[in-house]
């Protein structure tokens, strides 16, 4: 069971956007904005404030990949596997993430809820390719050693990489 | 101050226009999405303070007095220079500036008009000082982007400065909407998205309908990998793109517009929003737009990751909130599109062009261009070019002119092996298609598209086959599921070329995977669908014995299918140290110390591992 809190965000978030049903989306890109995650109660809640049914919901959130319904690390590191990046070889950049942070294709956030690591289709910086964001920051031409001394830097909590809300 | 008729318009210009005048420099700061991440925005907060610490060429002075223009600008389309710093009324554009320089550029170039020589571009032992003379720009013709690192671009004063809303203007005050769509049609300006389709044609279509309620939306779901067009034009010269939207409102009797955004693309929302407000409030977007009785609002959607919906019907769903899936046509989104109402549904760079034509009339857009694909087109080039970024040229320059010319060759000056366009939707374009003028309707013979307009170059160290597995894999991840050839098709297709890079392809695959792509190409529901197998075809047809190599000879020319590797050691270059040995995870390697190692084929696991210890450079790769 979520805190009232989250509840009360959720009224919050809704009453900006409207009591309608093409609100759904915005609503939930709120939600997940908010607390890094779409926690599946506040999915059903939303529905029925909404008036659309809570399986109609959850339809539309699996849709589409930004929704987690699992709580994302702190650092949420999206390393770009465009075009651009992938002929500027940015697989060896995925692998030597997953490596250090030990994730694999399946596990996406570390234990200690530090990082997740996500690729991205395109972030459209294909001029700095090989690139990866980290929260919103644009990290550009990226190789595995840079990497490594970025991730260092993140667990050690440097203010080079604070978080940037997703507004 | 609020606009509330023509001449309170020009009233407003004139004052902007005035403000600009009396900027005795002006030095815009790249901020663009690479240049702010290269640190643009320590170089524009340093470079403002600068300015703010001197009397009379204060930033903060006041518009009434000459002062010094810090700015932030959209993207200058130099990406692989950045960040970039241009100062007028010069023209210099200082490259790859770092927030130390500022101090230097404002001492030499601002207060005593000197330029930073060691930040100037320099090729072939010249040294450019003004951003027209530099190579990659002279050989471009910015009209859409004319406006793109040139204002800044949170400032409406700057782009009505620049001629911004005189479209508009004239739209509503001299010309009914039947002449607008007129004008439209006569451009034959077509759909910069990917179709090439008439805008003026979906435009009449729907200003025709029954139904009065109708909409405009914006694609600006760039989701093609390799492309940011749009991206760039939403960033740079939000304001542009939004009176093209309003002018296609007037246009069909439209009174909202949607601007649907992909979510990787935060800083075009936040400018989106920006240029929303301040239109807003100005009082040209909202009821009764300078009292011309026509009335325009615009919202904002932003995506969720979903490729898909960058397909119209995909799209409109999305907005309506529900699941982004394409569904059958007709009836076509101009009959029935968002919330069941006519619908004009174009996309960023297409919205852009509007402005100009209704300014300068459709001849003269007929000025540049081919005769069925007039203007320019803005494309993404990336890759191994050595001028990678956003450029702007005429439809119908060929392709050897944008990699050779605009994008200076081939990085390290590595052999030409082909260009990607079009994204997952397009195909190959090879060495003997380097003369092909590049517009909609000769790409479309050659089996490519032009797409969105990412065009991406690759050299001999690229390997085809896995760039259409590459590919494959993307289109299948974003395959919506909704029909079967899309949904099982990319997959069994791009099964087999999974097989292929593993080194189990076989020659009757290869047949196979023509047949699958075709039946595809034929049935798939929607434009996605369609295309999805593009990239394979082409490449199975230009790169034929490249599939061939790997399915019969198990070899990859490149070395990039990591499976078709084999790991050799110089023995003239290895002197016996075992480093290699004792961090090959899969004991592969053995040998005597001090005198050449080897290594097991059966056992190797083509890690790499070894490549990466050898202090000697004596593990490799052979192709």
């Amino acid at each position: 069971m979520l805190e009232q809190s989250y509840y009360d965000k959720t009224d919050e978030i809704i009453a900006g956007h409207g009591m309608k049903k093409e609100s759904l989306i915005p609503v939930i890109q709120d939600i997940q904005a908010q607390f890094h995650y779409l926690p599946p109660e506040l999915l059903g809640y939303v529905a029925g404030k909404l008036g659309i049914g809570e399986a109609k919901a959850y339809s539309v959130a699996t849709f589409y990949e930004n929704f987690s319904f699992e709580p994302k690390g702190k650092y949420i590191i999206r390393v770009c596997d465009g075009t651009a990046c992938h002929v500027r070889r940015s697989t060896a950049i995925l692998e030597r993430l997953r490596q250090e942070l030990g994730l694999d294709a399946d596990r996406h956030t570390t234990e200690d809820m530090l990082f997740t690591l996500e690729t991205v289709s395109c972030l459209g910086a294909c001029g700095l390719a090989p690139a990866l964001t980290v929260n919103e920051k644009v990290y550009p031409a990226m190789t595995p050693e840079s990497v490594s001394e970025l991730i260092k830097n993140l667990a050690q909590d440097r203010p080079a990489a604070e978080r940037t809300e997703n507004t | 101050m609020k606009i509330a008729s023509r001449d309170d318009l020009k009233q407003a210009r004139d004052l902007a226009a005035g403000t600009m005048e009396r900027q005795t420099k002006r030095v815009l700061v790249c901020a663009g999405t690479g240049c702010l991440a290269g640190g643009s925005q320590q170089i524009y907060e340093r470079l403002a303070k600068l300015a703010e610490g001197k009397d009379d060429i204060s930033v903060e002075s006041g518009p009434e007095i000459a002062h010094i223009g810090v700015k932030r600008s959209g993207c200058h389309g130099f990406c692989e220079m950045g960040p970039l710093v241009r100062i007028e009324p010069m023209n210099y554009l200082y490259i790859k500036v770092k927030e130390e320089d500022c101090d230097e550029i404002f001492e030499e170039t601002i207060l005593n008009n000197r330029p930073v020589e060691r930040l100037l571009y320099e090729l072939d032992g010249v040294r450019y000082r003004e951003q027209e003379k530099i190579p990659f720009y002279a050989k471009q013709t910015r009209q859409v982007l004319e406006n793109c690192g040139h204002i800044d671009a949170e400032n409406l004063a700057e782009y009505l400065a620049a001629g911004g809303y005189r479209a508009l203007e004239k739209a509503l005050f001299e010309m009914t909407p039947q002449e607008v769509v007129d004008v439209i049609t006569k451009s034959e300006l077509r759909g910069r998205g990917g179709g090439g389709f008439s805008t003026g044609y979906k435009w009449k279509q729907v200003a025709g309908q029954k139904e009065t309620v109708r909409y405009v939306v914006c694609n600006g779901d760039e989701g093609d990998p390799g492309a940011f067009m749009d991206r760039s034009v939403m960033e740079g010269d939000p304001h542009k793109m939004l009176e093209g939207m309003m002018i296609a409102g007037y246009a069909v009797g439209a009174k909202e517009g949607y601007i649907y955004v992909r979510a990787e693309y935060p800083l075009a929302v936040k400018r989106l929003r920006t240029a929303i407000d301040q239109a807003e409030e100005a009082g040209l977007l909202g009821e009764n737009i300078m009292g011309s009785g026509f009335g325009f609002r615009v919202h904002i959607n932003r995506g969720a990751g979903a490729f898909v919906c960058g397909e119209g019907s995909a799209l409109t769903a999305s907005i309506e909130g529900e699941r982004g899936m394409p569904r059958t046509k007709p009836p076509r989104t101009v009959e029935q599109g968002l919330f069941g109402k006519p619908t004009v549904l174009n996309n960023v760079e297409t919205y852009a062009n509007v402005p100009l034509i209704i300014e300068h009339g459709a001849d003269w857009y007929h000025r540049l261009g081919t005769e069925h694909s007039p203007g320019t087109k803005a494309f993404a080039l990336t890759g191994s070019v050595k001028n990678t970024g956003l450029i702007e040229v005429p439809m119908g320059t060929t392709l050897g002119e944008i990699v050779f010319g605009v994008g200076g060759g081939i990085k390290d000056d590595a052999p030409f092996k082909a260009v990607q366009i079009g994204g997952p939707s397009g195909g190959c374009l090879v060495t003997s298609n380097l003369d092909v003028k590049l517009d909609f309707d000769s790409l479309k013979e050659l089996g490519a598209m032009i797409g969105s307009g990412g065009l991406v170059v690759m050299d001999e160290s690229t390997c085809m086959v896995e760039v259409a597995r590459f590919f494959m894999n993307f289109t299948q991840n974003e395959s919506c599921g909704k029909c079967v050839p899309c949904r099982e098709g990319t997959r069994r297709m791009l099964e087999i070329l999974e097989d292929i890079v593993a080194g189990r392809g076989t020659v009757e695959q290869l047949d196979l995977l023509q047949e699958l792509g075709e039946a595809i190409s034929d049935t798939a529901l929607c434009g996605l669908g369609k295309s999805a197998a593009l990239p394979v075809l082409s490449t199975l047809k230009n790169f034929r014995q490249e599939y061939l190599d790997h399915v019969v000879d198990k070899r990859c020319r490149t070395g990039n299918c990591q499976a078709l590797r084999r790991f050799v050691i110089d023995p003239q270059k290895c002197r016996g140290c075992s480093k290699c040995a004792r961090n090959c995870p899969a004991g592969a390697i053995t040998g005597k110390i001090k005198e050449p190692f080897s290594v097991d084929a059966a056992k190797c696991i083509k890690c790499g591992a070894c490549v990466e210890q050898c202090a000697f450079g004596a593990v490799y790769v052979e192709n």
